[in-house]
């Protein structure tokens, strides 16, 4: 009954995008206002929004825009702000049944975020492309939606009520990182010294001026490659992959 | 010279594309190298755990909101609560601790 699991994952991908869409209309709406004052027109911001989807690269292009910025500039700062997805691409391939379709590759790789991926580690056993495209697409016109908003009407929400929106999506990755924690020592090891390792580098001097991407990115790599080596992981290299 | 909106919306959207489809089409296969394996295993969580730390105490107006935030998202998911829950009681958390440090 293939329809049925199709109907099953769809919904299911609704459930789960839901709570994200509702975090990514505050940070869209607050990004919006950015966009404004680089001179974007609601529509702008919707197109914008919805290729790219990434909220640090968003900030770098409208600011890039704003500044009239030389287009390889931008190229080459969208790359760095971005490089993160590649790791994100690459575990998330582990996910992916290896029969699975060339399109579904791709479509799937387009809707990557920082929360989509972490609605994809989440998922139990070989990932399903229906369920990340509903989730996604809700996501993604909730995030698109919000940044046409915050172009066209600016300081409308309170912002006490953007502030409390804008860790939803903290709390969703809590959600997905905490349960395997407890299950696994060494992930809930890991975690509380990335949190340490995060916070570290956000005041250390010289790392501290550093993006927020990039000091991701070396922190993953530092982090992922230790575990690693101290604590290989033992699963048969059969269902469920990276993550589950 | 002058440069159009549409192309650099669109020259962002063509790189973020680029980077995200090409692991995931370029790595067809189960990887079995034990090392690879188990850096892929363990990417997920350091790269989300570096994302909600210290950020989420960076997002909000008062820090102290989102510090609480963390303990009371972190207590509830190792309780087994859900996306959705958690993500709500975070928000919820930091609204009431800022309506309290404005009216204290």
């Amino acid at each position: 009954m293939p329809s049925e699991h199709l109907r099953r994952d769809v919904l299911r991908g609704v459930r789960d995008g839901f709570p994200i869409g509702l975090g990514y209309f505050a940070v869209a709406f607050s990004l919006g206002i950015t966009a404004k004052t680089a001179g974007l027109t609601p529509f702008q911001g919707f197109i914008a929004s919805f290729l790219n989807h990434a909220s640090a690269g968003e900030y770098a292009l409208f600011t890039l825009i704003a500044a009239d910025a030389a287009y390889w500039e931008l190229a080459a700062v969208i790359f760095i702000t971005n490089m993160r997805y590649l790791l994100m691409s690459a575990a998330l391939s582990q996910k992916f049944a290896p029969e699975t379709a060339f399109r579904h590759r791709v479509l799937t790789g387009f809707g990557i975020t920082d929360e989509i991926f972490g609605l994809g580690i989440a998922y139990d056993g070989w990932l399903s492309p229906a369920y990340l495209y509903s989730a996604f697409l809700l996501a993604d016109l909730c995030w698109s939606c919000g940044t046409a908003t915050g172009i066209a009407a600016g300081n409308v929400l309170p912002l006490n009520v953007v502030s409390a929106l804008s860790v939803a999506i903290y709390g969703m990755f809590l959600a997905i990182i905490i349960p395997p924690a407890r299950r696994d020592k060494v992930v809930a090891a890991l975690v509380l010294i990335a949190f340490g390792c995060s916070f570290a580098f956000s005041v250390l001097p010289l790392v501290s001026g550093l993006s927020g991407g990039t000091r991701t990115i070396i922190l993953t790599v530092a982090l992922s490659s230790a575990a690693a080596l101290l604590f290989p992981v033992k699963t048969e290299p059969a269902e469920g992959g990276a993550g589950a | 010279m002058t440069h159009n909106v549409y192309v650099y919306i669109l020259l962002a959207a063509a790189v973020s594309f680029l980077i995200r489809v090409l692991p995931l089409t370029l790595i067809r296969r189960q990887i079995t190298n034990p090392f690879l394996r188990s850096f892929l295993y363990y990417v997920p969580y350091v790269t989300l755990a570096v994302m909600t730390f210290p950020a989420i105490v960076e997002a909000v107006q008062v820090p102290l909101a989102g510090v609480a935030a963390l303990v009371v998202g972190v207590v509830l998911a190792w309780c087994g609560a859900g996306l959705f829950p958690v993500a709500v009681s975070c928000c919820a958390t930091v609204f009431l601790i800022e309506w309290l440090a404005r009216i204290l």
